[in-house]
């Protein structure tokens, strides 16, 4: 009998434990839409995912550092991330000092993020999902026509260091996700899809009108310019690349 | 003591003569394949004093690749890709060969045949004697269309399936995760069709990438020098 109580109490505490460790993660119902640049149909299928409700903070990516020694600073190798890679970390194991521990983990590369989420069963979002989950402001799961909602977005993108600050001081949007926009942007599994690269300008032909004039013109939504600046940033960004205001979360 | 002392001075001076001739250059090194005598090095053909077996040439330490692979080789993708002849490799087993790569899928109609076609005007430019010592590598962007069997036909259609040839097919995670160690951009269009950057990446024998070519049609030069030049050192 007393074996058996013993039992419970493991698992419970092994539930407990476990459920405390996962972060939380909020359920969004797909359904087509238009991106701002989809495919030649325009419409996007989005399919059920589960999306993490925070970015991935310092302290949880210090835990997959210390499991994974190989993507510490000092371990790194150069095709997986450019020298600037948890730069602003005083060391190996330890933040800096003007870090906290539960602002958004930046300075990764696509390969670190992907790794990371990789190690805890899930994936890095397409483009695609991450802007469907993004285009819903308080209420709505598609603001992308209120004032207020890109006035928001724009009003952040002039806000210096917003990377500093910690998850969950923005917005809880429409699928209860935090913190999309307002703090950092973020690594999507598929960033490499947007052809307007030094590389792809010269000899792609398809995404070339995603460029100044002709990038409006072509696009599906002359309001969304805040949606003009990510594309734009994804298309310059390479996957080893780290920078102090792009984080990344997880989706199932 | 005396016969210790003997044997020891005789063991130093028998290492360092063996020293002196594996330090000669260009000669080719000999050595008993048993190691009847350790790891005594002859400059000549002939018998092992020992077992009386050939002696057998040893490659020189110039010759062997390290086995360390670097930073930044593509060696340190470990992600297994499947060959159009059926087997299943990680890329490191390419190590030893100048690598020719670029990424196509066998659907697409309007770059990748001029793609196609730069890869094999790139091989004929590159001489006979070079050849054994470079790979062509095609990957696939739509690994769920081009499977093993279809990039063997593709491979026979384009006149490309001799041994220089290798065509991969991937997940969809790892050609994503391919295409950004290249920083080749691609996207699904359609189901049929891709958008894709055009470039042809050469590397090294030990993963290291050393030149890229971008665009269709471009003037390969560069290109093929750097391929010979790399080949055949």
């Amino acid at each position: 009998m007393n074996t058996i109580l013993k039992l419970i109490i493991c698992v419970i505490l092994f539930w407990g434990t476990k459920g405390n460790s996962q972060p939380e993660m909020a359920p969004i119902k797909g359904e087509a839409y238009i991106p701002l640049y989809g495919r030649d149909s325009l419409l996007v299928t989005i399919v059920d995912f589960k999306m993490d409700v925070y970015p991935v903070t310092n302290q949880e990516y210090l835990k997959f550092v210390k499991e994974n020694p190989k993507w510490k600073r000092s371990k790194v190798i150069s095709l997986f991330a450019d020298k600037s890679y948890l730069i602003k970390w005083a060391s190996d194991t330890t933040f800096g000092k003007s870090q906290s521990s539960k602002a958004p983990v930046t300075n990764v590369s696509w390969f670190a993020a992907n790794a990371y989420c990789e190690c805890q069963g899930k994936r890095l979002p397409t483009v695609d999902e991450w802007e469907y989950v993004a285009m819903a402001n308080e209420k709505q799961p598609d603001a992308r026509q209120i004032k207020t909602y890109n006035e928001y977005i724009l009003s952040w993108y002039e806000k210096p260091k917003t990377f500093n600050n910690n998850i969950g001081s923005t917005f809880k949007n429409y699928w209860n996700v935090y913190d999309l926009h307002g703090l950092v942007w973020e690594w999507t599994s598929d960033f490499n899809s947007v052809l307007v690269s030094g590389e792809s300008r010269k000899d792609v032909d398809n995404d070339s009108n995603l460029f100044c004039g002709s990038a409006a013109i072509g696009a599906t939504d002359l309001m969304n310019y805040a949606a003009f600046m990510r594309y734009a940033v994804r298309g310059s960004l390479k996957a080893k690349y780290t920078m102090q205001n792009l984080g990344f979360r997880c989706v199932k | 003591m005396k016969i210790i002392l003997l044997l020891f001075i005789s063991m130093l001076s028998f290492t360092s003569c063996g020293n002196n001739e594996s330090n000669k250059k260009e000669a080719v090194i000999y050595q008993c394949p048993m190691k009847c005598e350790g790891e005594k090095t002859f400059n000549t053909s002939g018998s092992c004093s020992v077992c009386k077996m050939d002696l057998k040439p040893v490659a020189s330490a110039e010759n062997v690749l390290s086995t360390e692979v670097s930073d930044s080789s593509i060696f340190n993708l470990t992600t297994k890709w499947n060959t159009e002849e059926g087997a299943t490799i990680q890329l490191k087993e390419l190590k030893g060969k100048t690598m020719v790569m670029v990424m196509i899928y066998t659907n697409c109609k309007a770059a990748c045949p001029r793609l196609v076609a730069d890869m094999r005007n790139i091989e004929k430019q590159v001489p006979e004697k070079n050849l054994e010592d470079v790979q062509f590598v095609l990957v696939s962007i739509d690994p769920e269309t081009d499977t093993p069997k279809r990039l063997k036909e593709f491979a026979i259609e384009n006149y490309m399936d001799g041994e220089q040839w290798t065509f991969l097919q991937g997940t969809v995670s790892s050609v994503r995760e391919f295409a950004n160690v290249l920083a080749v951009k691609y996207k699904e269009i359609s189901p049929m069709d891709f958008s894709h950057s055009n470039i042809i990446s050469v590397f090294d024998k030990n993963g290291e990438l050393i030149h890229q070519q971008e665009g269709l049609g471009v003037d390969n030069k560069e290109t093929v020098s750097k391929i010979i030049e790399t080949s055949s050192k």
